[in-house]
């Protein structure tokens, strides 16, 4: 082939690349201003950029041009493919903020549609308050101690200095079994008996929970069953003024900080000096409430300080030994808590009321 | 126990606000329930500590008047007219009070009768109406009479429900007097504690108000000298057995006339719940409120006439076999040996302390009054008042154990009230027989107990300065005081018992308010864990977790209740029950021994509230043992649930309903966060389930419990519905004892997994369980885990075919399994398989 010939033809195929470049830049970039989602993007680059591209396939043909062509076309070349890969990059941008633009002004939900409810089951109300007073109380070092719903007449009366026609035994309408000096218990009372002689002579600082029964006519305010949890505390210095201490700190973490209590004396056989304890309303705050019959106080436990009949009947030999007892309602608390209006509520167990809680 | 503020005022000065006394009393023991208030102006305020109600006087409205003349009606038989007086002029009011009538048309009277009178505009109740209705007096004209205002009864000023005529004061009222003034009262109503019977009367508040708020106390004074001659050979006493009746004293007082008790008397009576009778009744009723000795007065002449003439012995015994009394209600009480009797040689008189007999009792016509005190053995008293449902005032103190001193100190006093009211003479001295002389306690207690005990120092003189006030006698050497109880209570123990006693009267007049609180100083109890309630407690996190709701429900029942858990026509062998022997209700007379029946109660009552419904219970049951006294108290799991799978959305509604195995998913789910594993399933039998929907859950050899689909006929002896109810009982015990007391976990793996899905056919026989077993002992430890995804059955297979597919998850912790490894582990599932089972690769 003339030298001229080669000439001629290496500046045509100059042109033609050039050219060709050109029209691949321009095509480009004309179509790349019309794709407006990531996946057209995404074709465009496999088009224009990737193996197959017109591009690619110069730079990999560049190897076959006349070595004077080769930066030339290969400059020419890159720069195309930086500009279009600039730009791709610019337009990956606008296209990704348009999206989000639309995104955001698009969709609108109507946020008071109700969410799909998860299944989840519950705890009773009383197992609540009951793990709150445990709690409670194990932080002041108390332990819980449980024990038997049936009981005899002498765990459940007799040892608890309430011997058989006693007045003190009124107080009490209790449920007999048919077996002779068998009944249900009547408080967890007899459970102060059994920890004490099972602990003898240790010290003891325990709450004893469950569930006790009363010959009763049921009714809004008063239920056949019922829980209870007391507290005993037996050790060698203990005094009336750690059962006051002791009681305000427990009301007081579960009525609030501020709560004012007050001790009104009462009279219970297992305990001497006896007392009731009242906590100021904390619905009212003491002013008088529905809640509080407009007295401003509530009563929650009763407590005192141990009879020697019992320490002697626990195994503690009362002229070393002191200790203090009290007892409340866990129904009762759960009531003024939440508004419950009618104590049947708790065994009656309809789950719209459980669901509450 | 209803204390009249005015009555109060006889024995201690009190002028403090209505509420503030109440408050007084309350911290005192004695618990004010209510407040009336009868005529005194009504304390302000929104707020009140205690229940208040009842209606004022105002000064410029109620008033004394005297009735001077009481005129007829021109043209009403049954109304009259009283020409009147009311401090301000004359008046003429309207009335038809029967109690006037014998005045009408008398002319003048010449002792003018004073009158609660009203004047136009008072607010009182209205005395025709039942309940307590209040109404304003207006301008009327009844009968061609105008009237505007009025002469009261007790029920329209509040005092009591009397209405049969107008209140006739004391001659001695002053007229024109503010009403409020001259009888304004307050009834504070509290309950008397078991151990302070000595508060059951006036004197005895009135005693502990003056030693708290330390004032002088005043004892009830004898006013009418003693002119008759001695009682000593009028009257005998026999007592059989001191125990059960350790003092009897008797009084006597001749020629009186019952008549009623003057106004005051009968007011302050109604005041504190007693009705009036007559003027010598009511000195018995006095007395006993004022001093708490019940009395009891005997026709003496009654008595005279049973001995034959003679003087009468009063015999004191226990009731022979077969004996009985009509008392005074006219009811007869068949007696059993451990009542007390009062009698006289001709036979039973009354009941010792509970109730007088018919026979002997004073009435109109009574002109000689044998007036008895006694001291009775309260077990005793206690005992008939119980199993013949006796109740009295004068049962309800002696069931509380009175002192002895009283019973001289009550028939004084009786025989004072008697013939100052009723007229006659007091015959000098008692018969009084005191056969067991009451010994009072003396306590010994130290400052250092009292501290010790109350946790503040008290000085030794202000103990023996608080007790006094209570009227122990306090002697003090050196460190020890010395404190006997005064001889109005028997509720102060001896030795440490007597210690607390003490120990509990000076911290009540100290004020358990005035005491300081104090965090317990003493050394913390060796720490013991409660396992069985950690791990019960931590059971009922799991179930809610998983979806269920706790109940708790009562632990009655019966046994016909619990019968229902069974087909009507399966028979099963009586069991033993822990029985009632006072149940208070048809449905409620066993303890139930099982949860189950309970549960599916509470299904029936909620089944048609929610589409879903899943509950759970932990509690007891109660199984009497063959030879024990007490039963055993087993703690079970309940489990049931029912309805709908899903809960339906606003865009989904999946429907499916719950069946065995979704209750199977909660057991497994359960035992899995309780760590038990090796659990097994075997088919049960249970009569509460359908014969092939019951699985027996098993840990070894142990039975942790059973669970299935309701048996149709079981189901059917409850209100539910349509869908199938799943239920369980498990045993907690057996549960729990199989928790691990640690757990290992493994490594999270590093290499992948190489998952693979293999179908087998089986024969229908062949249970899940089993191709589960062998896939696993086949795969060995690089089989991390198998996951049943479907089960098919068609004519593909052939009939009693079913074809289960799994997903496998191999993995090596060692290493990324090649193609090769998974291979030979797959020939080698599948040769088991087709070895043990039978079984034939799906393909
Ligand atoms: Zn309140």
């Amino acid at each position: 082939m003339p030298e001229q010939d080669i000439t001629q033809n290496q500046e045509e195929l100059l042109e033609k690349l050039q050219q060709q470049l050109s029209e691949v830049r321009q095509t480009g970039l004309d179509l790349l201003r019309t794709l407006q989602d990531e996946e057209g993007l995404q074709q465009w680059r496999s088009n224009f950029l990737m193996r197959r591209a017109v591009i690619t396939e110069i730079m990999r043909n560049l190897s076959n041009l006349p070595p004077e062509m080769r930066p030339v076309i290969g400059q020419a070349a890159n720069k195309v493919k930086k500009e279009l890969e600039a730009r791709l990059k610019e337009r990956f941008a606008e296209v990704k903020q348009a999206a989000l633009t639309h995104s955001l002004n698009s969709e609108r939900l109507d946020v008071t549609l109700p969410g799909r409810k998860p299944q989840h089951g519950g705890l009773h109300p009383e197992t609540e308050v009951l793990r709150e007073i445990y709690q409670i109380f194990a932080e002041m070092g108390f332990q819980v101690y449980r024990s038997r719903d049936v009981e005899t007449d002498e765990y459940n009366f007799e040892l608890l200095n309430i011997p058989a026609h006693h007045p003190a035994r009124d107080m009490w309408d209790t449920f007999f079994t048919t077996k002779e000096g068998v009944v249900l218990r009547t408080h967890t009372s007899p459970g102060q008996i059994r920890v004490m002689r099972e602990f003898a002579p240790d010290p003891i600082r325990v709450i004893l929970p469950g569930m006790c029964y009363r010959y009763e006519q049921i009714s809004a305010r008063s239920e056949i069953q019922f829980h209870q949890v007391e507290l005993l505390v037996v050790g060698r210095n203990i005094t009336f003024g750690d059962l006051k201490g002791t009681l305000n700190d427990f009301v007081r973490r579960l009525f609030g900080r501020e709560v004012r209590t007050r001790l009104r004396p009462n009279h219970f056989p297992f305990t001497e000096p006896s007392a009731e304890m009242d906590v100021e309303c904390f619905i009212c705050g003491g002013e008088g409430c529905p809640v509080c019959k407009r007295s401003g106080w509530l009563e929650i436990l009763g407590c005192g300080m141990v009879h020697p009949t019992v320490l002697k009947n626990g195994g503690y030999d009362p002229e070393v030994y002191s200790g203090f007892a009290a007892g409340m309602g866990p129904e009762r608390i759960n009531m003024l808590r939440h508004k419950i209006e009618d104590i049947r509520y708790f065994w009656a167990n309809d789950v719209r009321f459980l669901e509450q809680f | 126990m209803q204390v009249p503020l005015s009555w109060l005022k006889d024995y201690v000065d009190v002028d403090l606000p209505i509420e503030e006394l109440a408050r007084v009393m309350t911290m005192a023991g004695m618990e004010v329930e209510a407040i009336q208030v009868v005529g005194l102006p009504m304390p302000e305020g929104e707020k009140h500590e205690f229940k208040i109600s009842g209606l004022s006087w105002p000064e410029d409205k109620f008033v004394v008047a005297q009735i001077n003349e009481v005129l007829p009606h021109p043209d009403a038989d049954r109304l009259i007219l009283c020409k009147l007086d009311d401090g301000q002029g004359e008046r003429t009011v309207l009335t038809g009070a029967p109690n006037l009538y014998e005045y009408k048309g008398t002319g003048p009277l010449d002792k003018p009768l004073k009158v609660a009178y009203a004047r136009l505009g008072s607010v009182l109740y209205d005395g025709h109406k039942p309940g307590w209705e209040l109404t304003k007096l207006k301008k009327a004209r009844i009968r061609g009479v105008v009237s505007d205002s009025m002469v009261c009864s007790e029920k329209e000023l509040g005092i009591s429900e009397e209405h049969e005529g107008v209140i006739i004061l004391d001659d001695d009222a002053p007229t024109g007097m503010p009403l409020a003034e001259y009888m304004g009262d307050v009834v504070y109503t509290f309950e008397v504690l078991p151990n302070m019977v000595r508060d059951a009367c006036i004197v005895g508040v009135a005693r502990e108000i003056a030693a708290v708020l330390d004032k002088p106390l005043r004892q009830p004074q004898l006013t009418v000298p003693v002119t008759g001659p001695s009682v000593e050979g009028q009257a005998f006493i026999e007592i059989t057995d001191p125990n059960l009746n350790p003092r009897f004293v008797l009084g006597l007082v001749k020629n009186v006339e019952a008549r009623p008790s003057p106004y005051w008397v009968q007011r302050r009576l109604r005041l504190a719940g007693t009705r009036p009778i007559n003027s010598i009744i009511d000195a018995t009723n006095y007395c006993m409120l004022e001093v708490n000795e019940p009395l009891h007065s005997f026709d003496y002449d009654v008595l005279v006439k049973r001995a034959g003439g003679k003087a009468p012995t009063i015999i004191t015994r226990s009731a022979n076999p077969g004996e009985s009394l009509v008392t005074l209600d006219d009811v007869e009480h068949k007696l059993e040996p451990y009542t007390i009797l009062v009698t006289d040689t001709a036979g039973a008189l009354s009941l010792a302390g509970i109730m007088g007999g018919l026979e002997s009792e004073v009435t109109p016509e009574t002109n000689n009054v044998l007036l008895e005190a006694a001291n009775w053995n309260f077990i005793n008293v206690r005992k008939t008042m119980k199993a013949d449902h006796l109740s009295s005032e004068a049962g309800y103190r002696f069931s509380r154990d009175l002192h002895p001193e009283l019973a001289p100190k009550g028939v004084r006093l009786g025989l004072d009230r008697i013939a100052l009211w009723s007229g006659g003479e007091i015959a000098e001295g008692l018969v009084d027989v005191y056969p067991k002389p009451y010994e009072d306690p003396v306590v010994e207690i130290t400052g250092e107990y009292v501290e010790r005990s109350l946790g503040i120092h008290i000085p030794i003189e202000m103990i023996v300065e608080l007790l006094t006030r209570l009227e122990f006698e306090c002697r003090v050497e050196g460190q020890t005081i010395f404190v006997k109880s005064p001889d109005h209570r028997t509720d102060i123990g001896r030795g440490v018992i007597g210690k607390a006693d003490v120990l509990e009267e000076v911290a009540r007049l100290y004020g358990f308010d005035n005491i300081p609180a104090s965090r317990i100083a003493d050394e913390l109890p060796p720490q013991r864990r409660n396992e069985s309630l950690e791990r019960e407690e931590r059971l009922r996190d799991v179930l809610a977790r998983l979806g269920l709701q706790e109940i708790i429900t009562y632990r009655f029942t019966t046994p016909e209740a619990e019968e229902r858990l069974v087909p009507p026509d399966v028979k099963l062998p009586p069991v033993d029950y822990v029985r009632l022997a006072n149940p208070i209700a048809a449905d409620r007379t066993v303890l139930r021994r099982t949860l189950l029946n309970q549960m599916l109660e509470v299904v029936e009552r909620n089944v048609r509230q929610r589409p879903h419904l899943a509950l759970f219970e932990v509690g007891a049951v109660f199984l009497p043992i063959e030879g024990e006294l007490l039963p055993a108290e087993p703690r079970r799991l309940a489990l049931a649930m029912t309805g709908q799978r899903f809960l339906p959305a606003w865009d989904q509604n999946l429907k499916g309903e719950m069946d065995f195995f979704d209750l199977k998913g909660v057991v497994e789910s359960m035992l899995a966060e309780l760590h038990i594993e090796d659990v097994t399933y075997a088919p049960g039998e249970h009569t509460s389930f359908h014969p092939g929907k019951c699985a027996n859950v098993w840990r070894g050899d142990v039975l942790l419990g059973t669970f299935g689909e309701l048996h149709p006929l079981v189901k059917e002896r409850f209100d539910l519905e349509k869908a199938p109810v799943l239920a369980a009982e498990l045993d907690v015990e057996a549960l729990l004892r199989q928790m691990p007391m640690r757990f290992e976990t493994v490594p999270v793996p590093v290499y992948p997994p190489v998952l693979e899905d293999l179908a087998v056919v089986v024969d229908e026989a062949t249970p899940a369980a089993a191709v589960l077993d062998v896939i696993r002992k086949a795969g060995g430890k690089l089989l991390e885990g198998v996951f049943l995804f479907d089960i098919f059955r068609g004519p593909q297979i052939g009939a009693g075919k079913k074809s289960l597919a799994y997903s496998l998850i191999y993995r090596s912790p060692d290493k990324t399994l090649s193609d090769k490894d998974t291979k030979k582990l797959r020939k080698k599932v599948i040769y088991m398989l087709e070895k043990e089972l039978d079984a034939k690769l799906r393909s």
